[in-house]
């Protein structure tokens, strides 16, 4: 695999991934409305979300019984997502140019995004 | 305000920051924690969050335009986003620690420099490309990249000052909820001598990877409110999609020019709420 080829896959891969998110994203939005409309909002005031918004194993329950914002947050997760498969793309694509340098390189980000999200989550 | 509306008004404006960000190529990310927690009265928290996320979506959806087209350096992008994602994970653990007044007063002067670079004269092809330093030579940063056509090749220089300058606006995304794209240009563009036109795709490629490393951090600190966020992130995708479509050359120089005075107008009024304690 040359860069060429490399970088359009990434590309495409990236486009996927959003495509995907926004849908799931918007899936939930019109069941979130649809329940929800007439609710009143209120954001002013800071409160942390409950576990089933903010933790993997939450969001990914919490959605897969349909419930409308676990939904929207599982697609939100889904966009959080694609930059990390991205990442682990390049490390691949790099190793097959047989560039070790980068693939060190580009191991080091994913152990940095991974440890932000498995520290946090 | 019923949620019905709210998704509304959000959704709206959002999708007026993505079109017209992607118009001026200033990101539509900044003006949404502004607008949401000044004219909304949105917690400042929730507004970061779900800015972070409009942040990704943005970056992903061009990002992969710029990379077929082959403008993008994936080498210069990865190497430079061990700093990023770095100082974006610093940053988004120090904003649990600072109050959001002074968070606000920070976002302010982030935005006036913004302003400031949007209502200057948009920034010349001019400029030989430069051969590569030693340094940039064994870190293999060379690339190319289409001119007319034809592809010419470029060299990068003073590869510690740009990863310096990296670490900064890693640590300025991860505690504003914004893409930091205007730092990321600077340090390739300014400090690391990378043609201009490289230096902003490479940097919209890096600012989706730079957030999602602090999202990890707000996602499980509840700032990322899906009923907040889900608005924002339709809104601004669909703006930038808009917005690309509709490329207008010559009124570009005008829109950025409206679209500057109303960032200098939105910094002035997030220092004064955040030093009168009202953010």
């Amino acid at each position: 695999m040359d860069d060429k080829r490399l970088q359009s896959f990434i590309g495409n891969l990236l486009r996927a991934g959003v495509l995907l998110a926004a849908a799931i994203v918007f899936a939930g939005a019109v069941l979130y409305l649809f329940q929800h409309h007439a609710d009143k909002v209120a954001y002013e005031n800071f409160h942390a979300e409950s576990p089933s918004l903010s933790t993997l194993a939450g969001i990914v329950n919490s959605a897969f019984h349909l419930d409308s914002a676990g939904l929207m947050q599982f697609g939100l997760l889904l966009l959080i997502a694609t930059p990390v498969a991205r990442v682990v793309l390049a490390a691949v694509g790099f190793y097959l140019e047989r560039d070790y340098l980068y693939v060190t390189v580009s191991l080091i980000v994913l152990g940095i995004l991974l440890f932000s999200m498995l520290n946090a989550t | 305000m019923t949620t019905s509306m709210f998704t509304l008004a959000v959704g709206t404006i959002a999708m007026l920051a993505g079109f017209l960000g992607a118009l001026t190529g200033l990101g539509g990310g900044v003006v949404i924690v502004p607008v949401l927690s000044l004219a909304l009265g949105v917690d400042i928290k929730y507004a970061i969050g779900a800015s972070l996320v409009s942040v990704i979506a943005t970056s992903s959806g061009a990002a992969a335009a710029y990379v077929k087209e082959g403008f993008s350096n994936i080498r210069i992008g990865m190497l430079l986003e061990i700093a990023t994602t770095f100082g974006a994970v610093i940053g988004a653990y120090i904003a649990a620690y600072i109050s959001t007044h002074v968070i606000a007063v920070i976002f302010g002067v982030v935005l006036i420099q913004a302003a400031l670079q949007s209502l200057k004269r948009g920034p010349s092809e001019g400029g030989q490309p430069i051969k590569s330093d030693s340094l940039a030579r064994r870190l293999r940063l060379d690339g190319t990249y289409p001119v007319d056509g034809n592809e010419q090749g470029y060299g990068v220089q003073n590869v510690p000052t740009g990863f310096s300058l990296m670490l900064g606006a890693g640590a300025l995304s991860g505690l504003l909820g914004i893409g930091s794209g205007a730092v990321k240009v600077m340090a390739m563009d300014r400090a690391m001598k990378i043609p201009f036109k490289v230096s902003t795709t490479t940097s919209n490629f890096m600012i989706g990877v730079t957030a999602a490393a602090s999202a990890g951090v707000y996602l499980s600190r509840g700032y990322i409110d899906p009923r907040v966020a889900m608005p924002v992130m339709l809104g601004v995708l669909a703006g930038a999609f808009l917005g690309t479509k509709v490329l207008v050359r010559a009124r570009v120089r005008t829109l950025r020019l409206i679209f500057g005075s109303v960032i200098l107008l939105l910094a002035v009024e997030m220092i004064v709420n955040g030093i009168l304690g009202r953010v």
